[in-house]
């Protein structure tokens, strides 16, 4: 069998050492750049992030690869993006002022809320393992990335902000915190957002990789 | 209720995982990579090095032992010892680390905690405090891995610590460290009612029942276990079971 061919976002945001590590480890043939010839040439596309959304923005303009990844979307190529590589994916963001995101799925990237459903004080960011649940948008996850996984099953979680999809039929699965539902897995036909670290979730987030690469 | 997280912890000299007693008298145990994929293997929800004589050298020595893990472990990587530098910082991230833990070089410097937190988010930047009981209710912040004084007291540094980015505390009890005796309670109460930001307990766990103490009555958001997996006491699975059990909230984890 072919290696499943891969190419990661390297737009100086965050550590892709990981996420090279892990899709190879499932088996992928990975390439990072940040050429827009070789991104729009993908067979499949990871958009990896950690830091602030206007940043990551902003290094995504001055490379010019808003369009190309917009392209990504319209052409088909199936395309994942991880922790703020998702959040990048909807129309804007809260983070430090309203920026604008890449407008690809409908919504916007609001603050985690500082107090549970019962009003309690809660930790920020969300850091750890967390159980991943069924969303009321998705009653189940046939011909998802979470194909191979079980609700319940915990993946890794760093995050002070949150991505909301106006549409619930785009939340896949969600986490609880302090009673609330998150968005923890997004998606909009060849669309994929992970809030979690599928690179840093153990076996379950290699499921997962290995769903978006199969 | 927040997920414990169950943390090995990996001290190592030159190339070798080792153990001591009060963070002195080190045996070593073995290869430090071994142990990290068999407790990667058994469910261990992060992994922790720990370069326990590179404040001596002045430097960090994991980069290689930490690149080698980054190829098959695929949970969150936090490294300690020796990093005096926003630049050390980003080497060892480069190779792989998610996290750095620094407890000296900030005490010398406690602006260093605002450079790394800015510069790789606050997550990312972990105060590790070695800590020795001076008085009841009582604690006195140590460096050099547990043999230099600094005067402070643990609690208003991680005060400190936390007001200028450190986005967890990695609470290491030198008197408790290596002795199975459970982990120092009433310091890991008096941090975690202080501060908001998570809270890993190190050093004394003997029994599994050590760890269910410090999470009930210590509050502590994470155990950090070293000589309890190191001698095969027991597994990092059969824990989880017996935490469980206990009604302590963890992962889901089946071992494969």
């Amino acid at each position: 069998m072919k290696a499943p061919k891969v190419t990661v976002i390297d737009y100086g945001v965050g550590n892709l050492l990981s996420v090279q590590r892990a899709l190879e480890h499932c088996g992928a043939e990975v390439y990072t750049t940040n050429q827009s010839s070789a991104i729009l040439a993908a067979s499949r596309v990871v958009l990896p992030g950690v830091g602030a959304f206007a940043n990551a923005m902003a290094e995504l303009e001055r490379l010019q690869l808003v369009d190309v990844i917009q392209k990504v979307a319209q052409k088909g190529i199936p395309l994942l993006g991880i922790c703020l590589g998702m959040q990048l994916l909807l129309d804007e963001s809260e983070e430090f002022g309203l920026t604008q995101g890449l407008g690809l799925i409908p919504g916007r990237v609001i603050p985690v809320p500082y107090s549970s459903i019962t009003g309690q004080p809660q930790k920020i960011p969300h850091i750890g393992w967390n159980g991943l649940v069924l969303s009321p948008g998705s009653p189940n996850w046939q011909n998802t990335i979470l194909e191979a996984v079980e609700p319940g099953e915990s993946t890794y979680f760093v995050h002070s902000f949150m991505a909301n999809p106006l549409d619930i039929s785009h939340r896949v699965a969600d986490c609880i915190y302090g009673g609330m539902p998150i968005s923890a897995v997004i998606g909009q036909e060849n669309l994929w957002g992970c809030q979690f670290h599928p690179e840093k979730s153990g076996e379950v987030g290699l499921k997962i990789l290995r769903q978006f690469l199969a | 209720m927040r997920k414990i997280r169950l943390i090995a912890r990996l001290d190592v000299k030159g190339t070798n995982l080792i153990k001591g007693v009060h963070l002195e008298g080190l045996r070593v145990i073995g290869s430090p990579n071994e142990y990290a994929q068999r407790y990667y293997q058994q469910g261990a929800d992060e992994l922790l090095y720990m370069d326990c004589v590179a404040s001596l050298y002045g430097r960090n020595n994991l980069s290689h032992i930490v690149e080698k893990a980054a190829q098959n472990i695929f949970v969150p990587i936090t490294v300690g010892g020796g990093i005096r530098s926003v630049d050390d910082a980003t080497h060892l991230l480069r190779c792989g680390a998610d996290k750095v833990a620094v407890n000296t070089a900030v005490v010398a410097n406690p602006s260093l905690i605002t450079d790394i937190a800015r510069r790789f988010g606050s997550q990312c930047m972990v105060l590790s405090i070695e800590a020795k009981q001076i008085a009841s209710e009582r604690w006195e912040v140590y460096t050099d891995n547990g043999r230099e004084r600094t005067g402070l007291d643990v609690i208003d540094w991680v005060k400190k610590g936390v007001s200028l980015g450190a986005g967890e505390i990695l609470l290491t009890s030198v008197d408790r460290e290596g002795t199975r005796r459970g982990f120092d309670i009433p310091l890991v109460k008096a941090v975690t009612q202080e501060v908001s930001v998570p809270v890993i307990a190190s050093g004394g766990m003997g029994t599994t029942e050590h760890l269910i103490e410090v999470v009930q009555k210590g509050e502590a958001d994470a155990v950090a276990m070293a000589d309890i997996l190191h001698y095969q006491r027991t597994t990092i699975g059969g824990i989880r079971r017996i935490a469980e059990l206990s009604g302590i909230e963890v992962r889901r984890y089946e071992s494969t």
